[in-house]
């Protein structure tokens, strides 16, 4: 059966341990050792919106594993402009590739895409909707940098729309991490997320204010507040820059603390932050290479 | 429910409203008001051949007011049926072979929904031109509609998404 890779509500506990303790042995790979595992396979990227890092880091990952790479390119170059459903260009690209990663502005594209694919899809983003990929990467930060069981995590940021900490507050219910969803009123988590991570046994409390947990947190994980999906531009200029980690504020961050950002960010973080043993978003867009190294060797069907 | 229980009902008595049927289906008890939808989501338009009684607001002992609807000569599939629960939980269908009841039952919610309400997300895949049909996992207590790609989830004014 084609495995595809849509949703992190798709993966069990045990199946996500399997991709992360796999993860390991990719780790010399992605740092520049040699490797041949996917020698002849064929990637097609398929990003209907911009993307830098993901992307990268997929072409990245395969070309390191030894295959190729093809590319939809622009998509106002492609038969896309002309009109094409997405349907059919999955089912054309399928010919050509052995996997197909797809970032798409819909929610359920990946979704749709995989009803019609022969080879495995792997979302890598769809509009507000998930990014698997980037839940999985995140969560191996966690196991690398600091501790997945017992965690104390705070989400910070947009929380309404931002689709990676839906994806990862998911994921962290499955370990029973006790989470702590920071974000002004109008950004807060939608209740139907909080009710399904609730369902999954998750312990939740919510504030408006980062002092109130910085002391007690093993990690916090930081977002940026994405303008491009605010419909009303009135309603992002209330809340925009409202966040801002500063040196200042981590004097009373535990010892082993430490700082996620999926990046990119723009002034959530400042710099004199990156300086301290507390930062580790750069790791955190390092290890994007391995998991994707696993994601992509499971969906070719080679480990 | 077949005419005979119709003009046993103590209001009706005087006067048939609407005849007895030879063959076909009879759906009883239908919320009051939803008689139409209730056509709506069988796909049954202006446009069909079959012969449709309607009748609406009928009063009715144990739910004050219903709607019934007739549909000669076309037996309803259970699964085609189930979606009437979604408006009318209350409904139950009757499957009339030469003016006999020969089978009745309750809808009952289906735990998925194919093709037949639209998802409320308008940046959902299934609302473009893209070749894909609608579909859903239904929760049946409190009843929920989750979207099957996008996630988004219709628990208020279902019969305001019915293709």
């Amino acid at each position: 059966m084609l495995r595809h890779i849509i949703s992190m509500k798709d993966f069990s506990r045990d199946e996500i341990d399997i991709i992360l303790k796999n993860t390991m042995d990719f780790e010399p790979i992605a740092r520049g050792k040699r490797s041949s595992l996917l020698s002849g396979k064929v990637l097609a990227t398929l990003f209907y919106e911009p993307s830098t890092r993901t992307r990268l880091s997929f072409e990245t990952a395969m070309k390191r594993l030894g295959g190729e790479v093809i590319d939809l390119g622009p998509v106002e170059k492609s038969s896309v402009a002309k009109g094409e459903t997405l349907a059919d260009t999955i089912r054309v690209i399928g010919n050509y590739a052995d996997a197909i990663v797809l970032r798409h502005p819909r929610e359920g594209a990946a979704r749709m895409a995989a009803e019609y694919s022969n080879v495995p899809i792997i979302n890598a983003g769809d509009g507000a909707g998930h990014h698997p990929t980037q839940t999985l990467l995140d969560l191996y930060t966690i196991m690398r940098e600091s501790k997945l069981s017992n965690l104390r995590i705070a989400l910070v940021g947009d929380l309404k729309y931002g689709r990676t900490v839906h994806s990862l507050a998911y994921a962290l219910s499955m370990y029973h991490a006790d989470m702590t969803l920071i974000s002004p009123k109008q950004l807060q988590m939608p209740d139907v997320i909080k009710k399904d991570l609730k369902k999954q046994g998750a312990s939740i409390s919510e504030t408006t204010n980062i002092e109130d947990v910085i002391g007690d947190i093993d990690v916090l994980y930081v977002t940026r507040i994405q303008k491009e999906r605010f419909p009303d531009p009135a309603e992002y200029q209330k809340v925009a820059g409202i966040y801002r980690i500063t040196e200042e504020l981590l004097k009373r961050a535990r010892d082993d603390f430490i700082i996620m950002h999926p990046l990119p960010r723009v002034d959530e973080i400042e710099s004199a932050v990156d300086r301290t043993k507390y930062a580790r978003y750069f790791e955190q867009s390092f290890y994007g290479v391995p998991v994707r190294m696993t994601l992509l060797a499971m969906a070719m069907g080679v480990v | 429910m077949n005419q005979k229980k119709i003009s046993s009902d103590g209001s009706l008595n005087k006067e048939m409203r609407v005849r007895p049927i030879k063959q076909g289906t009879v759906i009883d008890h239908i919320t009051a008001g939803q008689a139409l939808n209730v056509l709506k989501i069988l796909g049954i338009s202006g446009t069909t051949t079959a012969v449709v009684s309607v009748a609406m607001n009928v009063p009715s002992k144990v739910m004050g007011s219903k709607d019934i609807v007739k549909i000669e000569d076309r037996e309803l599939e259970e699964e085609e049926v189930d979606r009437v629960s979604l408006i009318a939980p209350n409904a139950t269908i009757n499957i009339i072979r030469d003016f006999e009841v020969v089978e009745k039952y309750r809808v009952d919610l289906p735990d998925r929904l194919e093709g037949v309400m639209k998802c409320e997300n308008p940046n959902c895949i299934s609302n473009t031109s893209e070749p894909v049909t609608s579909k859903f996992t239904v929760n049946k207590k409190p009843v929920e509609l989750r979207c099957i790609y996008c996630d988004h989830v219709i628990s208020q004014g279902i019969t305001e998404h019915l293709i």
